[in-house]
């Protein structure tokens, strides 16, 4: 008979462990728009805790008195604080649509290609319009107080 | 657990461009992830230029020109060439798909990019470690459970109750859209990802199936199919055109309505 197979494994071959590379992953795959709009849905989500801490502020400023309130309008009425309160109106209204897709999905539809592109990019349009539009009206009705 | 970056083993550096093809009107790039267990070396990219004249038009003609032409080392799966048997399964200009079933000419810019499935360990060049993803299909038991007596003949089965399982029966577990989800990527130790959960689905909504409520039992769990945020990458690149996202949906469907 011919030979037959060691009995023994080979030692070198057993008992090296071979350290593998992980295969690139976020470094090489392209952004798909549902992708980007579940990270943004995140960090919205992230920043609106923040966004309530000061919401908290000015309502417990409103109730404790004129000085105090006084600091809070001093704080929103500056150019970073109108900002930060121009994101979280951003915020507040992208992740309230953007969960409204969610609601869709989690019903059950809404899955087809068209339908998922165009729930996502309603999400980022309206979000973005729905921000303007509140701001218009804010500084219309308010007159940039 | 989520690490944006690569380990230090797996940063890519370095590569060769080899020399195109002197005889060659028309040449293609190819930008293609190399790595080598026997030479202790970094993943690198290697540049190759295919003739597009000798060459047939899918990604996987053009490894193969390339393995034959120019480098007998580059090492892939491949077999059926024509999207049955999922052995083909990488990432070509940032997207999991079939290399045969993907033309080269439908990558618009520049150089055709070729990677491995992302976020798996690498056993050569193109070729990824699926030892979990396919642990992870065993762990759903993919097989009809029953606890009536088997019948003289076959399980009997409606044609609609039958339909019910299309959009389902189809896949290929080509693992394309698993290594596809960030989800996956973070979590692919307790997630199942896309591709077991939507063969769980087929068995679920299999009419002649018996354990539906033990299998949704096995699922009820905050990672195994919780993990899915519809982040929808999978339904991208299923190179079947399944969903899924939305077999997952219908699990979680499922779950709440077993409990009303």
């Amino acid at each position: 008979m011919g030979r037959t197979w060691p009995r023994k494994p080979l030692k070198s071959l057993m008992t090296t462990r071979i350290e593998r590379p992980l295969s690139p992953h976020l470094q090489t795959y392209r952004w798909t728009l549902t992708m980007a709009l579940s990270i943004i849905h995140r960090a919205t989500g992230v920043a609106l805790y923040f966004g309530t801490l000061l919401l908290a502020w000015w309502l417990i400023a409103a109730a404790s008195g004129p000085g105090a309130y006084a600091n809070v309008q001093a704080f929103t009425g500056s150019f970073i604080g109108r900002l930060i309160v121009f994101g979280y109106t951003w915020a507040l209204l992208h992740h309230l649509l953007s969960g409204l897709r969610h609601l869709v999905w989690d019903l059950g539809y809404g899955f087809k290609a068209s339908e998922r592109e165009a729930l996502s990019w309603g999400a980022l349009i309206g979000g973005i319009a729905l921000t303007l539009l509140v701001w218009i009206v804010a500084y219309t009705v308010g007159g940039g107080r | 657990m989520v690490e944006f970056a690569l380990p230090k083993n797996s940063r890519i550096s370095g590569g060769k461009t080899w020399p195109k093809p002197p005889a060659a009107t028309e040449t293609r790039e190819f930008r293609v992830y190399r790595w080598n267990p026997d030479d202790g070396k970094n993943p690198s990219i290697d540049t190759f230029y295919i003739d597009t004249a000798e060459c047939g038009p899918m990604v996987l003609d053009g490894l193969i020109w390339i393995k034959n032409n120019i480098d007998p080392t580059l090492t892939f799966r491949r077999s059926c060439r024509e999207g049955v048997c999922g052995s083909c399964a990488m990432n070509i200009d940032g997207q999991n798909t079939l290399a045969c079933t993907r033309s080269m000419h439908d990558v618009k810019d520049g150089a055709v990019k070729v990677n491995p499935l992302p976020h798996q360990p690498v056993v050569k060049d193109l070729v990824p470690d699926l030892t979990n993803f396919y642990a992870q299909y065993a762990s759903i038991e993919p097989w009809l459970k029953t606890t009536t007596p088997t019948p003289q003949k076959e399980w009997k089965q409606s044609h609609e109750d039958r339909e019910k399982l299309d959009g389902l029966y189809e896949c290929i577990l080509c693992a394309c859209c698993s290594t596809s989800c960030p989800s996956y990527w973070w979590n692919s130790d307790r997630f199942l990802g896309p591709a077991a959960l939507l063969q769980a689905t087929r068995w679920v909504k299999d009419s002649r199936d018996e354990a539906t409520g033990e299998r949704l039992d096995n699922l009820e769990d905050p990672f195994r199919l919780y993990r899915c945020h519809t982040i929808m990458n999978c339904a991208k690149a299923c190179p079947k055109g399944l969903n899924p996202s939305q077999a997952i949906a219908e699990l979680k469907l499922k779950m709440v309505e077993r409990q009303i």
